[in-house]
């Protein structure tokens, strides 16, 4: 499969009263033409600073990439100058926000800013774009676009905000396509309409879309592939399927076991995962998450642990994986999803650095 | 259950806001239902519903436009001496939804937590009061080092415990939490539920528990009410709404959530709610019946009849 862009070992900080605050902390990935990448984690777990780094929209300073490189179609977006940036945000890689409200400009018509996109970066004339403005707004589900156009946010819904806020981002036929909680604010019924709407254009266009969330059955429902993130890092990476049926870190385990099962009728005590996430400025030595993970050996304090490669698509990053490793029984509520995976490798493999 | 005894009666409870040129949103409109006590009553529904209003009315943060609302079979609305509305408001307490803008960032945790208790003079000397708050800290999962702090100085999870101890402090019978979890990440909402558990069994306390994820709602409720554009549409158990939905609405409203299941995901049908399905004719009664024992559904006479055959 052809790659449409590559994050590798990328390391982002912002400098501040407090000292330096590593929000990225060496972030791999990449991202397939035509597929969905959920990226989960709470917050602070730099998810949203690393699809902000791809969107060159962190302000710098107080922030900094401090290392790695972001290949999208070829060339590396971290050596671009502001200009350069400005060509490309909007054009090749559109962005939908979580709060539909605060990123839509008040004082404009909604028509308005997607014509805004199509004028500027495809070079439309004024009509043109008008027209292209209404099938937009179409496509995404809003009844009666050609008055819808002429009107301005505050006399949207919420679910209707959002769904412009995608027509925005969708108006030049970008190829990769940041959603950053875009259901989050959103209720329920909404949330499946703009989820269903999301996978419908991406069948349409082909885009490959982040989709960054913490909502586990969001991600079940729109990922190909998942990421999840922990203090600043990677921590498990791999198909939909091998991080929900055959997931390997513990703070994997802690994410989905705390969540109560809408088809079971336990009321037994959730498996909550206790503590906080750590401060940033002073990053744990070790593995980040061993101070709230009960599965915790005395090296988990003292090394990082590398990446471990349970298939071709499938990492995880954690000491239990290590052939010397105790055997350990995940928590109960995942050890009900547990499946054997047939394109498991006989025993987990290190992954070297330079991959 | 046997006997099970009332905490909180709401009949036919009516909140308009007027909200001029002569315009009325009939924010709760109609709602009757009753919470026992020691059960914790889940209220869900999409936003202006009319869930929240119904939680702050039920608590006198508004005057109802007409209905009643008893506790213990006094009414919380209507005249009071103010001696009579300081007890009524100390059984009852609310949990806030935003950590961040329910606790005053002028006040130490000590104080916020003591506000209640000096208010109503329950701690005769200093000593006696900080020595509740640390109780009340510990309690929450929090440490008596904290009490001299302020609200910026702690995480969303941990002012959520605060706010919890806060709503302790002067020994309530009865809480709303409105959207208590919403804000906080997944792995600390598992935490604040537990808690919230742990001190239901402790003390016996009663809840309403406002909420938008179904998931959390069904995990603490024992019963559930829905509700859509200000009215009651059902309420059961929280097994028997998940497991036999009958009103059309919760029914749309139960596809629409996604499981952490890719495989159930990919096969998932979502129905749709219309409220034109139901084609109500002219002067058709729209009431709360009951189908199956204590299991509720607003329905006209003709649904009534046709949902007994088919779900009893």
């Amino acid at each position: 499969m052809e790659k449409l862009l590559e994050v590798k070992n990328l390391e982002v900080s912002f400098q501040t009263y407090g000292g330096e605050v590593q929000a990225v902390r060496g972030v791999s990935f990449h991202l397939n033409k035509g597929e969905t990448l959920a990226i989960v984690g709470e917050s602070g777990s730099g998810k949203s600073v690393t699809s902000q780094t791809i969107m060159r929209l962190i302000p710098t300073p107080p922030g900094r990439i401090k290392n790695g490189q972001i290949i999208f179609n070829g060339e590396d977006l971290v050596k671009k100058t502001d200009k350069e940036m400005e060509a490309i945000r909007g054009k090749d890689i559109g962005m939908i926000f979580q709060d539909p409200m605060t990123s839509l400009n008040p004082t404009m018509k909604v028509g308005h800013q997607i014509m805004e996109v199509l004028t500027k970066h495809l070079k439309m004339d004024k009509s043109a774009a008008k027209e292209r403005a209404i099938e937009l707004l179409r496509l995404v589900g809003i009844p009666m676009p050609e008055k819808r156009v002429n009107q301005y946010p505050h006399e949207f819904s919420g679910g209707m905000r959002q769904r412009a806020m995608i027509a925005v981002a969708l108006a030049s036929n970008p190829k990769l396509l940041i959603a950053d909680e875009p259901t989050t604010a959103l209720d329920v019924t909404i949330q499946a309409q703009i989820l269903e709407l999301m996978k419908d254009l991406q069948k349409k266009t082909g885009t490959s879309i982040i989709f960054i969330t913490h909502d586990l059955g969001v991600v079940a429902n729109v990922a190909d592939r998942v990421a999840v993130m922990y203090a600043g890092k990677i921590v498990e990476m791999g198909t939909v399927d091998e991080i929900f049926y055959d997931p390997r870190h513990p703070y994997t385990w802690g994410l989905l076991a705390s969540m109560p099962s809408l088809d079971s009728d336990d009321k037994s005590e959730l498996a909550a995962i206790p503590g906080s996430p750590p401060d940033l400025t002073n990053p744990p030595k070790g593995d980040g998450f061993a101070p709230r993970n009960p599965y915790a050996m005395k090296i988990d304090f003292e090394l990082e642990p590398p990446m471990f490669k349970i298939s071709d698509t499938h990492y995880a990053a954690t000491w239990l994986l290590h052939p010397d490793a105790p055997k350990v029984e995940p928590p109960e509520a995942v050890k009900k999803r547990l499946r054997k995976l047939s394109s498991n490798y006989p025993q987990p493999i290190i992954v070297k650095e330079s991959e | 259950m046997a006997e099970k005894q009332k905490l909180i009666e709401v009949k036919n409870l009516k909140q308009h806001f007027n909200v001029g040129h002569g315009q009325v949103v009939k924010a709760v409109d109609g709602v009757t239902f009753d919470i026992y006590k020691g059960e914790t009553l889940g209220l869900v529904g999409e936003s202006g519903c009319g869930k929240s209003t119904t939680g702050r009315t039920i608590i006198g943060l508004y005057e109802a436009t007409s209905g009643e609302v008893l506790f213990n079979g006094v009414s919380v609305h209507g005249k009071k001496s103010s001696k009579e509305l300081k007890t009524l408001k100390r059984k009852m307490q609310m949990i806030f939804q935003d950590p961040y803008a329910s606790l005053n960032p002028r006040m130490t945790v000590a104080d916020i937590i003591a506000e209640g208790i000096d208010i109503h003079g329950l701690a005769k000397t200093k000593e006696e009061r900080m020595k509740r708050v640390y109780e009340l800290l510990e309690t929450v999962g929090l440490n008596r080092e904290h009490a001299n702090r302020y609200p910026h100085e702690f995480s969303g999870g941990q002012r959520q415990r605060i706010g919890i101890a806060r709503a302790l402090a002067v020994e309530p019978e009865f809480i709303i939490a409105d959207e208590p979890i919403s804000a906080l990440d997944v792995s600390i909402q598992a935490q604040v539920v537990n808690l919230m558990k742990r001190l239901q069994r402790e003390k016996g306390l009663t809840y309403l528990f406002i909420a938008h994820d179904l998931s959390m709602v069904k995990y603490i409720s024992d019963r559930i009410g829905v509700m859509y554009f200000g009215r009651m549409v059902e309420l059961a158990e929280a097994e028997e709404l998940y497991r036999n939905p009958i009103h059309p609405y919760t029914k749309a409203l139960l596809s629409a959530i996604p499981l952490p299941d890719p495989e159930t995901e990919r096969v998932r049908r979502r129905t749709i709610y219309d409220p034109s399905q139901h084609n109500y004719k002219e002067g058709e009664v729209l009431e709360f019946r009951e189908i199956t024992p204590g299991h509720f559904v607003l329905c006209s006479e003709e649904e009534y009849k046709k949902y007994k055959e088919i779900y009893s």
